[in-house]
């Protein structure tokens, strides 16, 4: 079916923009992508799926400008001890990053495995994305898979004795970058992943997660704080038999942010976990897709999202279980909640279930209001001043989705870069 | 129910407990009436508005409003987000009008109306001769003849054959009537507010419905009267491949209150038939609507052939202050629901409430829930939706609560909980909750689970066969939307939920 004139002349405008990296074992993965591109069209306002948040500048083929945010504060994840891979506006960097081996994993630089004719990552690279395709299209996927300019291929077999980062350092104001990475964790075997930094002025990045039996998969992640940055980001994840994910998001202001997450659950007794905690200021708007389908018994799915809006920022939530039919004993948990400190701020929310299971406990549950009244009184007249109440009583609606993380040294960062947040605020 | 007509009675087991056996698993109301009908020629275009305009005897402005209509709806595309699936309808290929010869002339008086019409009602158990009770209610002809009386409009195919107690009603200044009837006596007011909360070209249905709507009630509630008995019309669909189009405008004026009830039925047909309704409420200063509906529409056999599409667009407007309007609902039939009864809370302090039961069994798929738009300051909503899917059914509850930045101080309590019964079937929840102002709260809360084995066991130990046991669990699971109806419809609708799940367990 041809695409309607309102959608063909802004895809193809896109895809005017970009070039098709040529060589490599990726090339056939990246032709069907941009296939699929082309059949879906990039999204548009009027798609029900972008009905919150609009794609337009997500889409436009030049890059919007973003102002780099320079701070004296240190830098993410600054005190943990990690490998550190380092992409600059969307390249990456050799100089600034730590030598990739580490014990019990296996990384790679896409461009590095492109000339490989065998390969995992091959039959991972742009698979995952295209099944995440159906029911609902998520065309800047496949647009990132199609023209992936970077990226790394992360091969887990073992437990790696420390977190593996990619930052993402942003330095000019017109960037446009585009990464994909492939992460394949063996049976068994244990990694976590952090991100932090703003990449770029507009950033797409897609990240395909595969965990086999028994494998675990912590994620953290916190999105850097320049102001006018725009990021859509999809992280496709399989799970097999007893295998966890667990992934949790910070974002802290930027202009435009679209996290999906498209988990599948497709072997029996898998966890999935996926939270996040986001503040926005003024002229911010951040949205959470979630995804999860659960495709074997007995498995465990958690969606555990907050938001703190003011100034009129919009906050949006689209999350969705998808039970399919046999998936009994499903456990599935979904919460998206948010405090607007101000009339001004909003949030739009689309909790779904969708079940074809009998024997399911599935609850969703969304809220959204002002700060409790009894709960700031009860502070104040207790001595505590009216702005420091404010602020522990937002922290505290915070904690839910903060305490999803595992590691306490990690909430510890994740909860000062909160409170650095409300301090210059208040 | 093949088997049951080869039972060989046993010794002892009398002929009336073998036909009420055979009246519960079965769809009760599926026979039809043999009357002789006229029809409209099949198809809908220009002229067949312009015919259905002149068998009411509509002024010009009628007949250009519904010709305007048509000419939207030409232009629109049917709507397909819903998660339901049925073969393409083909709009020409049905009877847009049809009536019963009888009604040619007007009926002065319910005397005068087919005997056969009559029987139809009073087998439906909706008297329409003026008696106090509708049937279905114990006891009820012994109650004092002061007892609750219930005024009934009833709706046939595309006409409406008569309305009791309007003289009564009338004496307190209430107009109840068909609408067609309204569009001739009281223009004034179906022109002041007819299409004025469902627009014209609100949606395809909706605007097919302006086109060809062929009858329907009118009510108009005087300020400050409190209408002193409940309202209600009876929808039967009798004609084959006839869709039914019926239009209900209600309008409470300052201060008064009306409660209205809505039942509806059809026969057993292999063809899916078409009904597509759209209700008006209009709620002034200080006025409260309850509107409660037992639908219960063939559902189309266990094979999902036949059965009725139900494409209902409903909406009740809270212009003034204070304002209150209450959504109950009771979805049984229909092979395909696509429902969603709405509440526009415009004045500050209106309030709007949502009751909603949609059971699914076989091949059954309902759509179905509410919109509570929030533009008033200090509003109130309340959504109770409970969904029971069984067989191979889908359920789905979708729904919107919008509050607008100058809604201060509004809330709103959402829970829709879903039931499953067997695994073939689904439960689904879309909610929409649009907050843009932080004085407003808004709760949503919603939950899939499974008929308890420990319920059951409790229950069966107890004596209990194991569909009872399923019946009496989800009448506890329905409470609280049941609690909500009037007391007539509570009884047919308690009866109605554990019949529609007969031959689901198990």
């Amino acid at each position: 079916m041809a695409l309607p004139e309102a959608k063909q002349s802004p895809t193809e405008a896109r895809l005017a923009s970009l070039s098709l990296p040529t060589a490599g074992c990726t090339r056939d993965a990246r032709e069907a992508a941009l296939a699929r591109v082309r059949e879906m069209g990039l999204p548009g306002r009027r798609d029900e799926y972008w009905k919150y948040t609009r794609p337009d500048t997500l889409i436009q083929p030049e890059a919007p400008k973003a102002a780099v945010f320079t701070a004296d504060e240190p830098l993410m994840f600054d005190q943990i001890d990690r490998l550190k891979i380092v992409f600059v506006d969307g390249v990456f960097s050799p100089e600034a990053s730590d030598d990739l081996s580490l014990e019990g994993v296996q990384i790679e630089r896409l461009e590095d495995i492109c000339c490989k004719d065998f390969h995992w990552a091959k039959e991972l690279y742009g698979v995952l994305e295209a099944r995440g395709q159906n029911p609902v299209p998520r065309p800047l996927a496949a647009l990132n898979t199609a023209f992936a300019a970077d990226g790394v291929a992360i091969h887990v077999t073992g437990k790696p004795s420390k977190p593996i980062c990619l930052i993402y350092k942003h330095e000019s104001e017109t960037s446009d970058a585009i990464l994909h990475h492939v992460i394949r964790v063996e049976s068994g075997a244990e990694v976590t992943i952090l991100e932090n930094g703003p990449a770029a002025s507009r950033f797409n990045k897609c990240m395909e997660i595969d965990v086999a039996d028994g494998g675990t998969l912590h994620h953290v992640r916190a999105q850097g704080r320049d102001h006018e940055r725009r990021a859509a980001t999809h992280m496709f994840t399989r799970l097999g038999e007893k295998s966890v994910y667990k992934s949790f998001t910070l974002t802290v202001n930027g202009v435009l942010t679209r996290n999906e997450q498209v988990v599948e659950l497709t072997g029996d007794e898998g966890v999935a976990h996926v939270s996040g905690a986001c503040v926005g200021d003024g002229d911010f708007l951040h949205d959470d897709t979630v995804f999860i389908t659960h495709d074997a018994v007995n498995c465990e799915s958690r969606q555990v999202f907050k938001k703190v809006l003011r100034n009129g920022a919009t906050g949006v939530f689209q999350g969705k279980i998808l039970v399919k039919e046999g998936a009994q004993k499903t456990d599935g948990y979904q919460i998206s909640q948010s405090l607007l400190l101000d009339d001004d701020s909003q949030f739009l929310a689309k909790p779904e279930l969708e079940i074809y299971a009998d024997d399911v406990a599935c609850s969703h549950g969304s809220t959204s209001g002002a700060i409790d009244e009894t709960a700031l009184f009860y502070l104040r007249s207790r001595g505590v001043p009216e702005k420091d109440a404010t602020n522990m009583l937002t922290l505290a609606f915070l904690a839910e989705a903060v305490d999803e993380i595992e590691d306490p040294a990690l909430v510890e960062d994740i909860v000062a870069r909160l409170q650095g947040w409300l301090a210059r605020r208040s | 129910m093949a088997a049951l007509d080869q039972t060989q009675v046993k010794e002892g087991v009398d002929q009336e407990t073998v036909d009420a056996v055979r009246e519960v698993g079965a769809y009760k109301y599926g026979w039809d009436t043999d009357i002789e009908m006229e029809y409209a020629p099949k198809g809908v275009n220009p002229d067949i508005v312009r015919l259905i305009s002149e068998k009411n005897e509509e002024p010009e402005w009628m007949t250009e409003w519904r010709l305007a209509a048509f000419e939207r709806w030409t232009q629109m595309k049917e709507p397909k987000w819903a998660m339901v699936h049925y073969p393409e309808i083909d709009f020409q290929d049905q009877y847009y009008y049809a009536r019963p010869k009888s009604m040619e002339t007007k009926p002065k008086s319910l005397d005068e109306v087919d005997p056969k019409l009559l029987a139809t009602y009073e087998k439906l158990g909706i008297p329409l001769k003026e008696q106090m009770i509708l049937a279905g209610v114990e006891g009820a002809e012994d109650a004092p003849a002061e007892g609750r009386k219930v005024a009934v409009d009833a709706v046939f195919d595309s006409v409406s054959v008569g309305t009791t107690f309007q003289e009564e009603l009338k004496k307190h200044g209430v107009i109840f009537c068909s609408i067609s009837e309204a569009i001739r006596e009281h223009p004034e007011l179906v022109k002041k507010y007819l299409g004025s909360v469902v627009p014209v070209s609100d949606n395809f249905y909706a605007t097919l419905n302006s086109a060809v709507f062929s009858d329907g009630s009118f009510v108009y509630v005087p300020p400050g009267v409190r209408c002193p008995m409940e309202l209600s019309t009876y929808f039967r669909i009798n004609a084959e491949n006839t869709g039914q189009f019926e239009r209900t405008l209600i309008i409470a004026d300052k201060g008064s209150y009306v409660s209205y009830l809505e039942g509806c039925t059809a026969p057993q047909r292999d063809t899916a038939q078409l009904h597509a309704a759209v209700v008006e409420i209009i709620v002034e200063e200080d006025a409260e609507v309850k509107y409660s509906t037992v639908q219960n529409w063939f559902p189309g056999d266990e094979n999902g052939k036949g059965g009725i599409y139900n494409f209902v667009t409903k909406r009740a407007d809270c212009r003034g202050d204070r304002s209150k309007v209450m959504w109950t609902q009771v979805e049984t039939g229909s092979a395909v629901t696509w429902k969603y009864p709405s509440c526009i809370l415009r004045g500050d302090d209106s309030q709007g409430e949502f009751y909603s039961i949609a059971i699914t069994n076989n091949m059954q798929q309902a759509d179905t829930g509410t919109k509570m738009i929030h533009l008033g300051k200090n509003t109130k909503s309340r959504i109770v939706s409970k969904g029971i899917s069984a067989g191979k059914a889908q359920n789905t509850y979708r729904g919107l609560v919008s509050m607008h930045p100058k809604a201060k101080n509004s809330r709103n309590y959402t829970q829709c909980d879903s039931l499953l019964i067997g695994d073939k079937c689904g439960a689904h929840t879309v909610p929409y909750i649009e907050v843009r102002n932080n004085s407003s709260r808004c709760e949503h809360e919603a939950t899939t689970s499974k008929v308890d084995d420990d319920q059951l066991f409790y229950c069966r130990q107890r004596g209990m066969d194991e569909e009872e046991a399923v019946a009496l669990v989800v009448n506890g699971f329905c409470k609280d939307v049941l609690q909500a109806l009037p007391m007539e419809f509570a009884m047919e609708a308690q009866q109605l939920v554990a019949i529609s799940l007969e031959g689901s367990v198990g």
